[in-house]
């Protein structure tokens, strides 16, 4: 039924300025949604309860609409797998023996860090449990670069936690549902990332622009970086866990050092999430914010300046009560410098009745 | 009579169905197609927006009160689907209707090339609002490249909006 039928037919209305307040109406909406919208943040309820529906409705949609195009490439693959086993094979040797020789350098570097660890006594981040998903969704245009996964909180997947493709990190969750979850890529234009410079550890920040190769932004130092660089996350702030492979310094034609990424080099299908905490989540926090310091009452009165300690040890007459509170002793409570009087009390030499010209032998013994 | 019978038939064919409502879903389903996962050669397909061929075929056929309405709800579903933020290509598209609507009695009435050029422009516009609402937005620029080839591919749909416009154009004697 059209809308000119019934009984508004006859209805005359300015169609270009009604068409016009339409328009300034719906921009002022839209207007209003962009600025009170902030995707890019860690805060799990700044993605909304409508992406999730819309991404729970458009995921399943999206999985079955791939599937013949994932046919066409496990077809695609299998017939070059056919006719390329020969050329293959000889390539999947050479990098066997060069994997063999990196594994013996890996054992004989984790039996040196197992020993220094022991004898640094340092503590090392826990293992980090992943969860597999795949890809369904996939925008890339100059203003967002995000994917979607079909994992979601089911899975233990939360915002801000970092993903993996099988060559290094892609980027991060910004948003979680059930059985979905929203990746921000590290080339999105809101996408800022700590990373550092493996040869000189110099730091900087990743900002993706929309294009392929992010930049890096904020190097300090003389000299921090140079061509084919390798480039990690920092760890910086305790977002991501620090290390990942992130790509290989380059510099742009604009003059920009910017990372050819190393999720590139594969098709990013199946990618891993990092089920990362940061650690102040994984360390007790009520623990941490619990007052260890006795209260102003149990400060010991202070030490009078009449000790009879010298000058440098009454410089400091509050330590010993603040690191034991449970039983504040006073700073002097055993003299240090003054003897005690001596055990056998010297006996009052009596008063000479008369001259003696001979000192006795009992006054003439020191004082023992 | 005769004039009554001809405006029934005009309006018959520009029923909300026809000319709002399958542009709309169609436009959203070559989006979600083309937002697959694909790679032909290791090339990923390029992402028109494909929402930019109706708001230009809208304002040019008659000006209405709907298209700005389903524009901005479509274009929310777009920022959702690329996970782009809230209101940018409703804002965006918006901006171009708004250009096309105002510009409508000057450029209408042209030729194909012509239409087309003025298409291409409007595209360039909804390009740069995006463009500049990003850079306030995020306070980083997005790259040039991206939203130029953007731009290209988004203007190389004309054709799909001159047909809209010729199976349209005549439905409303009004506003020819």
């Amino acid at each position: 039924m059209s809308l000119r039928d019934g009984p508004f037919q006859d209805l005359k209305v300015p169609l270009t300025w009604a068409a016009a307040m339409a328009v300034i109406v719906a921009g002022v909406a839209a207007l209003g949604l962009l600025l009170s919208d902030r995707r890019e943040t860690y805060k799990d309820e700044a993605y909304g309860a409508g992406r999730v529906v819309v991404d729970r409705v458009v995921a399943p949609a999206a999985d079955v609409l791939s599937t013949p195009a994932d046919w066409a490439r496990s077809l695609g693959n299998g017939i070059g797998d056919y006719f390329f086993a020969v050329s293959e094979n000889r390539r999947l040797k050479l990098e066997n023996a060069r994997l063999r020789q990196w594994r013996d350098a890996a054992i004989a570097l984790e039996d040196i860090n197992s020993r220094y660890r022991a004898l640094l006594g340092v503590k090392i981040d826990p293992p980090i449990p992943m969860v597999t998903a795949r890809v369904v969704l996939d925008a890339r245009g100059p203003f967002a670069n995000t994917r979607l996964a079909n994992a979601g909180e089911e899975k233990g997947v939360r915002v801000g936690q970092p993903v993996m493709s099988d060559a290094g990190l892609v980027g991060r969750v910004v948003g979680t549902g059930q059985g979905i979850s929203r990746i921000l890529l590290l080339t999105d234009v809101a996408s800022h990332m700590p990373v550092l410079v493996d040869r000189t550890n110099a730091r900087a920040i990743l900002s993706g622009d929309g294009g392929p190769n992010p930049t890096l932004d904020y190097l300090r130092g003389i000299d921090p970086v140079r061509n084919g660089d390798r480039i990690l996350s920092s760890g910086d702030g305790g977002v991501l866990p620090r290390g990942l492979p992130v790509g290989t310094a380059v510099k742009g034609l604009d003059g920009h050092w910017r990372v050819r990424l190393s999720s590139d080099s594969v098709p990013i299908d199946l990618v891993r999430i990092l089920l990362f905490k940061d650690f102040t989540d994984l360390a007790a926090q009520k623990a941490l914010q619990a007052s260890k310091m006795p209260p102003l009452t149990d400060v010991p009165p202070p030490v009078a300046s009449s000790s009879i300690l010298p000058p440098t040890l009454t410089s400091k007459p509050a330590a010993a009560p603040v690191v034991a509170p449970v039983a504040p002793k006073p700073v002097i409570s055993k003299p240090v410098v003054a003897k005690p009087a001596p055990s056998k009390p010297i006996a009052p030499t009596p008063a000479p009745t008369k001259p003696v010209a001979k000192p006795s032998a009992a006054a003439a013994e020191p004082v023992r | 009579m005769t004039f009554q019978t001809s405006r029934q038939t005009a309006a018959r064919s520009m029923d909300a169905w026809n000319w709002l409502a399958v542009p709309t879903l169609t436009c959203l389903m070559l989006t979600l197609l083309l937002a697959l996962p694909i790679r032909v050669f290791g090339l990923a397909p390029p992402e028109p927006i494909f929402l930019m061929v109706p708001a230009f075929v809208w304002a040019v056929i008659r000006p209405s009160i709907l298209p700005p309405i389903i524009l901005m709800v479509s274009g929310l579903l777009l920022d959702m689907l690329w996970g782009a933020p809230l209101g940018l290509w409703g804002f965006s598209l918006l901006f171009g209707y708004a250009g096309v609507l105002a510009s409508r009695s000057f450029a209408s009435g042209q030729g194909q090339s012509m239409n087309w050029v003025w298409y291409a422009i409007t595209c360039l516009i909804v390009e740069l609002t995006a463009y500049l609402v990003t850079l306030i937005d995020v306070q980083a620029a997005p790259s040039m490249v991206g939203a130029f080839w953007q731009w290209a591919v988004t203007a190389a749909l004309y054709p799909f909006a001159h047909q809209l416009i010729e199976r349209f154009e005549d439905a409303d004697v009004r506003f020819k």
